[in-house]
C-alpha cells in the first residue's frame, strides 16, 4: 500500500454479496467489486485492451472444449459450471473474475484493487 | 488488521452495459480518449453502419416495382420480419458473441427525443467518439450480391438509396453517404450512377465485395467510366458469407469471419490489377472497406512474385502489383494490433501515412475507436491526423472545418455513466 493510498468502505457485505457485481465510481476511479463462490475481488474498470469498460460487461460461464480423454474427441463447446468470466462489452476480450486473466493469453490482465471485510464493510484501498 | 480510518468518499453506482444502453454511456471511454488525445484532430469515420432492419419498414415502402413492394409488406409483417426480401441467415448470425457484445444490433432508447432514431443514435456515436463526419453503410444489406433474385437487389438498392439521401442524410450534415450499387445488374448501377452522381450527400458509390462477380468483367466498363466522371471514389465494401463452400468447412464464425472479409476483397484486388484496371481507368480512384491491412503486404507480395514470372499474363501492368496498390485507399478497421513490429511494417509498405483511412465500423461487434490510431507508437502526429481525417477529406473533398463539439462538452452533458 502507498503513502497516499487509502481505505474506502463500500457498503455492508452481507448486502452487497447477494448482488455478485457492483461498479462503483470513487472520487473519478471506476472499479468493479465481484462476490462469487464465497470470494470478493476487486478489479479496475479499465479493459486492457483499449480502455473500455469491462467491470460493466456481462458476467458468463467460461466456455469449454469438451474432449473425450480416451478418444480425444470433441464434445464440443461447453459451459463450465463454476467458473465465471467477465466479457469486456467493447469488443468481447473474456477475463476470469477470480484471477482477472484473459481466457486465453494471460498476459492480458485486469488490474486488481486490493478489497476486504473488515468490521462487516467491504473496503477498498485506492 | 484493522484501519485506524476509514476515509469518506464521493461514491456513485456504474450501471451495466448492454443492447439497450445509451450510445454515449457504452462510449464514455471513447470520448475521455477524445478529450486526452485528440479533442483537435479532424476526424472521419469512412465505415459506420446503420442497423437498416431496425427501420426495414421504412425502406419497403420505397421499393418502386409494386409487386416487390407488396411482397415485402407482407414479408415484413409475417415470417420474414426485419429480413424481409433480405437472404441473410439470422440462424447463423454470431456476431455478438452469443449476445457477449452488447451494441453488435443495439437499439438506442430515444424514448422522448425528437428526430429519427437513426440520426440520433448516429448523432451521440459520432459526439461520444468524438467525429467530424460519419459515413454511414447498410448492415444486412452487406450479402446482397449473394441474393438469388437480382431484381430484389435491383429493388432494395433503389429504395435504400432514397431513404439515406432523402430521409437520413439531409438530417445531419455530419452524415455521409456511398451510393449502394446493385452490382449483378450493371445497367442498374449506371442509371443510379445518373440519378445521384451530383446529390451533395453522396460522396462516393459502394459495391458490397461478398459477390462471386468478376470485377474486369467488360460489362462493368461503362460504369467505371461514368465514376470515373464524377471524381468521386468507388468503395468495395467487403463481408462474408458461410454459404461459400471454402468457407462451410470452417465450424465457428469467428473462424469464417476471419478469413472471409479479406478473401473477397483480396479476389477483388487481384482481378483489377492483373487485368490492367489502374491503366484503363487512371483516374478512378479505388478504396477498400473492412477487411483490416494484414492482408494488404501479404497479397503486394504474393502478387508481385508471381507477376515477375508471368508477365505474359499480365501484360497490361506497366508496374509491380504492389506499387499500383500503394495508390489505393484502404479504410483501417479491424486494425489488427496484436503484433506491432508486423503493423509497423504494414503501414510502410502501404504507404498508410497517406493511403489509409479510419473507420470505426460501429456499432458492429469488433468496432475500432480513432484511439486503435492515436495509440500506435510508432505513428508520427501527422501520420495520425492523416488517418484519422485529413486523407479522408482529401479522398472525397470534404471540407475540414470542424464540425463536432468538444469532448468536454460532450461529457459535461451526459457525465461518467461508465
Ligand atoms: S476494450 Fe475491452 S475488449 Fe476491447
Amino acid at each position: 500500500m502507498s503513502a497516499d493510498s487509502r481505505d474506502i468502505a463500500i457498503g455492508a457485505y452481507d448486502e452487497l454479496k447477494e448482488r455478485e457485481r457492483i461498479v462503483l465510481d470513487i472520487d473519478g476511479v471506476s472499479i468493479g467489486v465481484y462476490f462469487i463462490a464465497g470470494e470478493i475481488r476487486a478489479w479496475h474498470n479499465v479493459c486492457p485492451h483499449l480502455g473500455g469498460p469491462v467491470c460493466q460487461g456481462k458476467i458468463v460461464p467460461r466456455t469449454l472444449q469438451g474432449v473425450d480423454e480416451a478418444t480425444r474427441k470433441s464434445r464440443g463447446l461447453q459451459l463450465s459450471q463454476d467458473e465465471k468470466m467477465l466479457v469486456c462489452p467493447w469488443h468481447g476480450f473474456e477475463f476470469d473474475i477470480l484471477n482477472g486473466r484473459h481466457a486465453i493469453d494471460d498476459r492480458h490482465r485486469l488490474k486488481a484493487v486490493p478489497v476486504r471485510v473488515e468490521a462487516g464493510q467491504v473496503v477498498v484501498t485506492l | 488488521m484493522t484501519s485506524n480510518k476509514l476515509e469518506a468518499a464521493r461514491i456513485r453506482e456504474l450501471e451495466a452495459i448492454h443492447g439497450q444502453s445509451d450510445t454515449r454511456d457504452v462510449l464514455a471511454r471513447a470520448t475521455s480518449q477524445a478529450q486526452a488525445a485528440y479533442d483537435d484532430y479532424f476526424v472521419v469515420d469512412i465505415d459506420a453502419h446503420v442497423s437498416e432492419d431496425h427501420f426495414w419498414g421504412e425502406v419497403i415502402e420505397l421499393i418502386d416495382n409494386d409487386y416487390l413492394r407488396d411482397l415485402g409488406m407482407t414479408q415484413l409483417k409475417g415470417f420474414g420480419g426485419n429480413n424481409a426480401l433480405l437472404n441473410i441467415a439470422p440462424g447463423l448470425s454470431h456476431q455478438s458473441v452469443g449476445g457477449r457484445i452488447g451494441h453488435q444490433g443495439r437499439r438506442e432508447p430515444v424514448e422522448g427525443v425528437e428526430g429519427h432514431p437513426f440520426v440520433i443514435a448516429a448523432q451521440r456515436g459520432m459526439d461520444a467518439m468524438g467525429l467530424d463526419y460519419q459515413i454511414v453503410f447498410p448492415s444486412a444489406m452487406l450479402l446482397l450480391g449473394m441474393h438469388p433474385q437480382d431484381e430484389v437487389e435491383v429493388a432494395l438498392a433503389g429504395a435504400f438509396n432514397r431513404w439515406m439521401v432523402e430521409r437520413i442524410l439531409p438530417m445531419d450534415r455530419r452524415l455521409k453517404g456511398l451510393l449502394y450499387l446493385p452490382y449483378n445488374t450493371p445497367e442498374a448501377c449506371e442509371a443510379l450512377v445518373e440519378k445521384y452522381a451530383g446529390a451533395d450527400d453522396i460522396i462516393g458509390f459502394t459495391v458490397c465485395s461478398t459477390r462471386n462477380n468478376a470485377i474486369h468483367s467488360d460489362v462493368y466498363m461503362r460504369l467505371y467510366a461514368m465514376i470515373e466522371e464524377t471524381g468521386k471514389p468507388l468503395a468495395f465494401h467487403s463481408g462474408y458469407h458461410w454459404g461459400d463452400p471454402s468457407f462451410a468447412q470452417l465450424n465457428r464464425f469467428l473462424s469464417m469471419h476471419a478469413l472471409s472479409f479479406t478473401h473477397y476483397n483480396q479476389i477483388h484486388v487481384t482481378n483489377w490489377l492483373i487485368n490492367a484496371m489502374p491503366e484503363r481507368f487512371p483516374k478512378l480512384k479505388m478504396l477498400w472497406v473492412e477487411s483490416g491491412l494484414a492482408w494488404i503486404p501479404f497479397l503486394m507480395q504474393r502478387l508481385d512474385h508471381e507477376v515477375l514470372m508471368r508477365p505474359s499474363e499480365a501484360p497490361g501492368m506497366k508496374r509491380l502489383p504492389s506499387e499500383y496498390m500503394q495508390e489505393m485507399w484502404y479504410t483501417s478497421q479491424p486494425l489488427e494490433r496484436t503484433n506491432m513490429e508486423l503493423l509497423e511494417a504494414t503501414m510502410k509498405v502501404m504507404k498508410a501515412e497517406t493511403q489509409l483511412l479510419y473507420s470505426s465500423d460501429w456499432p458492429h461487434w469488433d468496432w475500432d475507436p480513432p484511439s486503435t490510431i492515436t495509440s500506435l507508437p510508432f505513428l508520427s502526429d501527422q501520420a495520425k491526423r492523416n488517418i484519422l481525417g485529413l486523407n479522408a477529406a482529401r479522398l472525397f473533398n470534404l471540407d475540414t472545418t470542424p464540425l463536432k463539439p468538444k469532448a468536454d462538452q460532450v461529457l459535461a452533458g451526459r457525465p461518467g455513466r461508465s
